[in-house]
């Protein structure tokens, strides 16, 4: 990797003045930025570490009831703690390796909006609200393509909050290489109705399945989903699966979900 | 009763203590005092005309020692090939040059252009990256069919075409194969790829080259299987270093699987540069290095054709195969489509007539070369791939088919060249069927179904030719080396012993197993026995491990020196105890007289050896030291017999393996759980072949599986618990422990199974047109064949 500086700030206003620098990173769990810099494909000027600010560790229970998770927690913490929404715990508990989940934070895989993760699947489905260092963003307008969100420049994700619906599961089919989502598939029934997001997919990045969820918010069951299919236009095609094969594991997968919520 | 020591004993491996505790002492681990670190600047298109290499600012970077490129290497040997073809009209192979460093053309992605020496990993890196590089890129050429076609790209200029060589085997015997595929009852035909894989062994490649001045000697440290082979290839034909000038070390190695056979450029650079520098130049491979410069495996494209009479009975086999060869011809690559792969295409049958013709093709890849089996694992699968359609097609059990065909009298000579020594391919099929349940699977099968998933049964056969080699055969055959072993045997004063063996350890337990053949032939404890291995200052020439070789051949040598260590012992025995030699027998480390009380320890044997107070000098010299090179007058043939069983989800098309189990015949066994240790490493690797792994290039070259986020490695949860056997056993008639070698069936006999039982899952399920899938049964892959 090329040389840079490193701060490690104690306070998310710390944090924020670090990042006015040129060129300067916020560094999370540091699992897709380390190997992209050992790669020599990024060069900052100065690496800020968010894993020292203890407000933004932990997760709590929000007094409107959602779960709300610190932006620097790492998987292994969801996984452990966010017994309040199961089906957030079990995502978590499902990213990577033990090391991954070990280093790899909440906010960081949300700032990287990578297309294949999981957790944008978990807070678009979850209608998550997306806290950062001065505003809060709804999931639906955070995710604005692959490897792109609502963040600005040297924007931090201090939090997430997730309303906790009554139902719901993940669904992730494997990419056989990398174990990332080849496509997964999050399902929410609330009060008001059904979300699905879907993940791995799309080369738009993570989306919202809206004709499966005005069929679900109907009829929550996984026949409901019959003669329904996403299609493959625009689906990622690549060496692990075609867009028509994506295409149809996303249809696979919701109704696994949605047995798997009922 | 279990044996506690000795050949059949399983103590567990003593060098794992130092493996899993961090204190093993790899490659990577050697630092010399003032070494310089180098980085390779590789090419990133698959084929180009260099039209300059200005490295004038990059020198001038901070810490820059030394840039080179391929000029400095002008008129200087390039990279050898150990083994010649010669093709099917009699004319060799087209061989050309691989310089040690690009000059003129760049030929695949990874090919290096220049190598930057500098004070610090971090520095050279910088450097290279200031290297102005003009590559006019030229069409590449990646399809083998297509890179055949007249008016191709060549891939090197200077040769005729990108044909290596046009092989037949046995040509004189093509017409007669012909003829009986004109008069056959039934012929299956089956085309299918045995894909390209990398082999990754889980530490990658590294070389240090140290000189010094004062003496004009040059070491190289690198992770090699075989350093004697490196210090001859790139002493004599690289470097012009004398061998007693060249000292070359491969301590502990973190697994080879073949591709650390070969001499590679990056270990001849860093011993050139030590001598040009005068200082150490270490360098260590990143992963992505690893995939785009260690030889890869397989990548043959194969069509077969296996003709049967109205019995049943196989009356000729005939194979086309494409191998491809990639940019450069790797150390041995040209034996393995050829060699290791023609004469294994009997298989367990007794097939009378066979042809095989193997077309070797140069394409702007990564050069291909041996991976764990080598020929074996693309011969067993195309053959027991057409016989398992051979018997849907004909309504047979595709065991009984099998079994009707087997060879059963020993020894046996093949139609393609050589002779089973012994074998008894029914008993490990009988035991395999005792270790299955095939009659459970049908309740299986419905149980499967019950759960909307459909469950296949694959069972396959195989053989492979180990112990490589008689040199005298191999010699004919092209090799341009001897294929024996040593071994030096040295008993210490106070009886411990120290064996060098030309054999090397990178992975599969010599410390441990080769100590127990010696205990059992002295009766003294194995603690007593040392290993030394990988150090061309302290072994005999030696040639190294690969080819399930080692106990075979490095075994037998060891065997034959430790015999010649004990009837010198006997006569120092004798005199010490006043006896007459032929009465003087060796039993749990105490030498006695037949017939009498009168004995003397082991120790006091050895004593009297390099203390001769009391030595019949006249007679013997003092010492005990003795070295052997053993010569193996044939392969060893292990074979055995394999089943998988698989579910198959129809909605998603992944596979999972429910049950593996191998019955293998591998001669007589030394240790039982080493054995099984291989047996169930080559089983992840053959597994991960068919279900995982594939290297693959898009049209222009580019490697498209160039990091573990696309070249899918088997992990341990993609494995089933095996089940594994080597009760069967047929001792290997002609080396002295009776031993066959385990290494590599594994990875040659577990491929078909899976296929076979993902192909037999489908056609349960009513997919009558599914014959057949190319490997790896991906979940896509298998999907979209389900779906037409």
């Amino acid at each position: 990797m090329y040389a840079f500086d490193f701060e490690k700030p104690g306070s998310i206003a710390d944090a924020v003045a670090a990042l006015k620098d040129e060129d300067a990173q916020a560094l999370g769990g540091g699992q897709t930025l380390i190997p992209t810099l050992k790669q020599r494909l990024a060069m900052p000027s100065k690496l800020v570490s968010l894993t020292g600010i203890s407000e933004m560790q932990g997760v709590c229970r929000g007094d409107d009831g959602a779960v709300c998770v610190g932006g620097a927690t790492p998987h292994a913490v969801v996984a452990a703690e966010a017994g309040d929404y199961p089906a957030l715990a079990a995502l978590a508990a499902g990213i990577g390796d033990p090391a991954v989940r070990n280093r790899g934070t909440i906010g960081g895989s949300l700032a990287n909006n990578d297309p294949a993760a999981c957790y944008p699947a978990a807070a678009l489905a979850s209608a998550a609200t997306i806290v950062t260092d001065h505003r809060e963003i709804a999931a639906d307008d955070y995710f604005q393509g692959m490897f792109t969100t609502a963040l600005d420049e040297g924007e931090i994700v201090t939090e997430v909050r997730f309303p906790v619906p009554e139902k719901a599961a993940y669904m992730k089919f494997e990419q056989p290489a990398s174990r990332f989502a080849l496509v997964g598939v999050f399902v929410a029934k609330f009060a008001d109705g059904v979300r699905v997001a879907v993940t791995g997919a799309s080369e738009e990045g993570v989306f919202r399945w809206t004709e499966a969820e005005q069929a679900l918010s109907g009829d929550f069951s996984a026949a409901a989903l019959d003669g329904l299919s996403v299609p493959a236009d625009g689906m990622i095609g690549d060496l692990h699966g075609s867009g028509a094969y994506r295409a149809h594991l996303v249809v696979v997968m919701t109704k696994r979900a949605v047995e798997a919520a009922a | 009763m279990p044996k506690d020591h000795g050949i059949g004993a399983s103590p567990k491996r003593r060098e794992d203590v130092r493996f899993l505790t961090g204190n093993g002492n790899y490659t990577d681990d050697i630092n010399i005092h003032g070494q310089a670190y180098v980085h390779f600047l590789r090419s990133d298109v698959a084929h180009g005309r260099i039209n300059k290499v200005d490295t004038e600012a990059a020198a001038a970077m901070p810490g820059v020692v030394r840039v080179f490129t391929g000029a400095d290497f002008e008129g200087m040997g390039g990279l050898p090939c150990g083994w010649q073809v010669t093709d099917k009209h009699g004319e060799v192979m087209q061989e050309p040059a691989h310089p040690v460093l690009a000059q003129g053309k760049v030929r695949h992605v990874g090919d290096p252009i220049a190598a930057v020496v500098a004070e610090t990993y971090e520095q050279a890196r910088d450097a290279a990256e200031a290297i102005e590089v003009d590559i006019e890129d030229l069409p590449a050429v990646v399809d083998m069919k297509a890179a055949l076609q007249d008016g191709a790209p060549k891939v090197h200029d200077d040769l005729k075409n990108n044909l290596c060589y046009d092989w037949g085997f046995v040509e004189e015997n093509k017409p007669a194969v012909d003829e009986a595929f004109d008069k056959a009852a039934h012929v299956t035909t089956l085309e299918l790829v045995n894909q390209r894989l990398v082999a990754n062994p889980m530490e990658p490649r590294v070389a240090v080259g140290d000189y010094n001045r004062s003496t004009d000697d040059s070491t190289l440290y690198t992770t090699s299987q075989n350093p004697h082979v490196i210090r001859l290839l790139m002493g004599a034909f690289v470097l012009g270093i004398p061998e007693h000038k060249l000292r070359v070390v491969a301590p502990d190695v973190g697994g080879g699987f073949g591709t650390k056979i070969f001499h590679y450029a990056e270990e001849a650079f860093c011993t050139y540069a030590a001598r040009q520098l005068a200082r150490p130049v270490k360098w260590t491979a990143s992963r992505s290095e690893a995939f785009m410069s260690d030889a890869h495996g397989r990548d043959h494209v194969t069509k077969i054709e296996l003709a049967l009479d109205a019995d049943n009975n196989f009356t000729a086999l005939r194979t086309e195969t494409y191998a491809n060869m990639g940019a450069y011809l790797s150390t041995f690559a040209p034996s393995v489509p050829t060699w290791l792969h023609g004469t294994l295409m009997a298989g367990n049958y007794k097939t009378p007539l066979i042809y095989v013709n193997v077309k070797a093709v140069f394409t702007n890849t990564v050069p291909v070369d041996a991976y764990r089996g080598a020929g074996r694992p693309e011969a067993t699968y195309q053959l027991e791939r057409v016989i398992d359609k051979a018997a849907r097609e004909l309504g047979v059990d595709p065991i009984e088919l099998r079994r009707q065909n087997f060879i059963t009298e020993f020894p046996y000579a093949t139609p393609v060249a050589v002779e089973y020594d012994t074998g008894d391919y029914n008993a490990t099929m009988d035991k395999l069927l005792e270790m299955i349940d095939r009659d459970g699977f049908e309740a299986r099968a419905e149980e499967s179904k019950k759960r909307g998933k459909l469950r296949g049964l694959g069972v396959n056969c195989y053989i492979e030719a180990c112990g490589i080699a008689p040199s005298n055969l191999v010699g004919q055959l092209g090799a341009r080396a001897g294929l024996y072993e040593s071994a030096t045997v040295r008993v210490n004063a106070t009886g411990g012993i120290t064996v060098m063996t030309g054999s090397h350890s990178h992975g599969q337990g010599h410390e441990t197993a080769f100590p127990q053949v010696i205990a059992e032939m002295l009766g003294i404890d194995e603690s007593m026995v040392e290993i030394v291995h990988g150090d061309t200052s302290k072994v005999p020439m030696g040639m190294g491990t690969y080819g399930s070789r080692s106990l075979a051949v490095g075994g037998s040598a060891m065997v034959r020196a430790t015999e010649k260590v004990i009837n010198k012992a006997k006569k120092i025995a004798a005199h010490l105890l006043e006896a007459s030699e032929a009465d003087i027998e060796l039993k749990d480390g105490a030498f006695s007289v037949a017939g009498t009380d009168k004995s003397v320890a082991w120790g006091d044997v050895t004593l009297a050896a390099y203390v001769p107070h009391n030595y019949p000098l006249e007679d013997i010299e003092p010492g005990l030291e003795e070295t052997a090179f053993y010569d193996p007058s044939n392969f060893t043939y292990p074979a055995g017999a394999y089943a998988c069983e698989i579910e198959l989800d129809p909605e998603t098309g992944k596979v999972t393996i429910e049950s593996f189990a191998a019955a293998d015949d591998f001669g007589n066994v030394v240790n039982p759980m080493i054995v099984s240790g291989q047996v169930h490493g080559g089983l992840a690797q053959g597994i991960g072949q068919a279900l995982l792994e594939g290297a693959a290039y898009d049209e222009n070259g580019q490697l498209l599986t160039g990091s573990y986020m696309d070249y899918a490695m088997p992990r341990a949860d993609d494995m089933p618990f095996f089940e594994v056997d080597h009760s069967c056993q047929t001792p290997c008639t002609h080396n002295p422990l009776g031993v066959k070698g385990c290494g590599e069936a594994g990875a040659i006999g577990s491929p078909p199974a899976v296929v076979n039982a993902v192909v037999d899952a489908l056609q349960r399920a009513g997919k009558t047109d599914v014959t057949h899938i190319d490997m790896p049964l991906s979940p896509s892959r298998v999907w979209a064949v389900m779906n037409g």
